[in-house]
């Protein structure tokens, strides 16, 4: 982490999924960076993202297995209702199961040595 | 009036090892054999070598390389970053070193033992500090640790879009490995790939299988620059560079530029091809045969659309009419590729490319090959030339 994107993990750690905005501009931002590229501002913000949006990518992990994960991994590209993306993981969702444009919504995981990730579930799935 | 590459310079020679998956040799001492081997190809002694330029990833210092192959005093020295991004932007650093005579005889090589060695397929590690590694920050707390994972986000959304099969990639890497089957070179020499075995691979990165990943391949390959006008002397028939160039467009990220607008186009790719095209002249029905850099198969088929072979979503019928076969309309890594034939980071394509030129490729097609197309790495930084006959 650093000192341009600890921010976007402490909010995460606050269970919120965070996404940079110009103050400038206000234009969103992700991944985040120091200076906005269209107004060229150092200035920014943050807003909390709702969570919701819809699978723009995917794609299913299976080998090589790396320790600390579970495969298959779903791993998906969100369009974020506020307009910005975000790659993540897709948790409770077979590998049959993925589509592209299905609704998702995001959630907190938390590792066994406590670090929050945001992840998503597909939308209305408990 | 800004200085045209058009032409200016031209590859004199080229250099190989042998390619192994334990070379059982220092990655330093493969570049220093594939120097000598280029040398020794071009015609120009070691001592005549005046320039160096390799890829950041390599880990063999320019001045370590010229103590041990005995070049003469360095003028210009030069490394390239992102990888596969980096193959033709070394050419890019050599042809302008040449056209602005700060240097005479540039070799550029790439030297790895990318299977016994550092594996590029074994993962993103690393302290979180520098702009590059924050970016992996994204994504390996997921498991996206490797190329393959990286790639298969855009191929995936790419094959939903415009209806490309796994049948198609499949028909791109046993094109390639039928090119191989002829190069003894190769890691494909004698192993025969059919879409049966293609079908029922070991997946590893939906939609992508094992056989539309590239090897991981001990070895090294060097390439001689030097003036068009002096190439015109020197032992081996001159691969002319008719236009290079290096390309990154905006939104642009090293493997993962997953937030422009569009990820079934590889832009960057698109502005190599312009470039290249206004620097020569030339246009896509000019090109004869390519060598498309092939980390995967999906990228031969958004590059024959980058570069203007067909129309957006089109690359899937140039595929399945055998456009990149050796007898087709674009006979493609006729080598085999870094699929096919050994994963050297592209520097390899660059040499099959200058084979081509030269008519000495194990798989040279019937036709006259006037130009050819190199490309570099996808999904990252990276360049594009054309080589043509003098």
């Amino acid at each position: 982490m650093g000192l341009d994107n600890a921010w976007w993990w402490e909010m995460a750690a606050d269970d919120k999924l965070g996404i940079q905005r110009c103050q400038g501009c206000q234009t969103l931002r992700h991944p985040p960076r120091p200076m906005c590229g269209d107004c060229h501002s150092l200035e920014w913000d943050t807003v909390e993202a709702s969570g919701k949006g819809s699978i723009c990518s995917y794609t299913v992990l299976r080998h090589p297995q790396f320790p600390g994960y579970e495969y298959p991994l779903v791993i998906v590209l969100v369009d974020l209702e506020e307009g910005t993306r975000v790659t993540s993981q897709l948790v409770g969702c077979e590998p049959e199961d993925v589509d592209f444009g299905l609704q998702v919504e995001m959630l907190i995981q938390r590792d066994p040595d406590g670090f929050k990730l945001p992840v998503f579930k597909l939308a209305g799935n408990a | 009036m800004p200085i045209s590459l058009k032409d200016e310079a031209a590859i004199a020679g080229i250099g190989l090892t042998d390619f192994s998956k334990q070379s059982g040799v220092s990655e330093l001492s493969l570049a220093v054999q594939c120097i000598k081997s280029a040398c020794d190809d071009a015609g120009i002694s070691p001592g005549e070598i005046d320039g160096l330029v390799t890829y950041t990833l390599d880990s063999s210092d320019e001045v370590e390389v010229a103590r041990a192959v005995g070049a003469g005093d360095l003028s210009f020295f030069s490394q390239i970053n992102y990888g596969g991004g980096a193959a033709v932007g070394t050419i890019a650093q050599a042809a302008m070193a040449v056209a602005t005579g700060q240097a005479t005889n540039v070799v550029c090589y790439r030297a790895m033992n990318g299977r016994s060695g550092k594996r590029m397929g074994q993962g993103v590690s690393g302290d979180i500090s520098s702009s590059d590694l924050i970016h992996w920050s994204w994504y390996t707390p997921y498991g996206m640790l490797i190329p393959g994972s990286w790639i298969a986000m855009v191929a995936n959304k790419y094959m939903h879009r415009y209806g490309v099969t796994r049948e198609d990639l499949g028909r791109v890497a046993m094109s390639q490995r039928n090119h191989a089957l002829r190069n003894p070179r190769a890691y494909g020499y004698g192993k025969p790939l059919t879409m049966e075995q293609y079908l029922n691979s070991k997946q590893i990165a939906e939609p992508l299988c094992i056989y539309d990943f590239c090897q991981e391949t001990d070895g090294a390959c060097a390439i001689m620059v030097t003036s068009a006008e002096r190439a015109r002397d020197l032992k081996q028939k001159p691969a002319i560079i008719r236009a290079v160039t290096q390309a990154s467009s905006r939104g642009q990220e090293q493997m993962t530029s997953y937030y422009r607008d569009e990820l079934i186009s590889l832009p960057e790719m698109e502005l190599a091809a312009k470039r290249i095209y206004d620097m020569s002249g030339l246009g896509p029905n000019d090109i004869d045969a390519a060598c498309l850099y092939d980390a995967f198969t999906s990228e031969i088929i958004m590059q024959l659309e980058s570069f203007g072979f067909c129309g957006a979503g089109e690359g899937k019928y140039l595929v399945r009419e055998g456009a990149l076969d050796i007898d087709g309309r674009l006979p493609n890594n006729t080598h085999g590729g870094l699929i096919s034939e050994g994963y050297i980071h592209g520097m390899n394509n660059i040499a099959e490319g200058v084979r081509l030129i030269r008519c000495d490729s194990t798989s040279q097609p019937e036709k006259l090959v006037e130009h050819v197309l190199v490309s570099s790495g996808v999904g990252v930084p990276t360049g594009a030339m054309i080589l043509g006959r003098c």
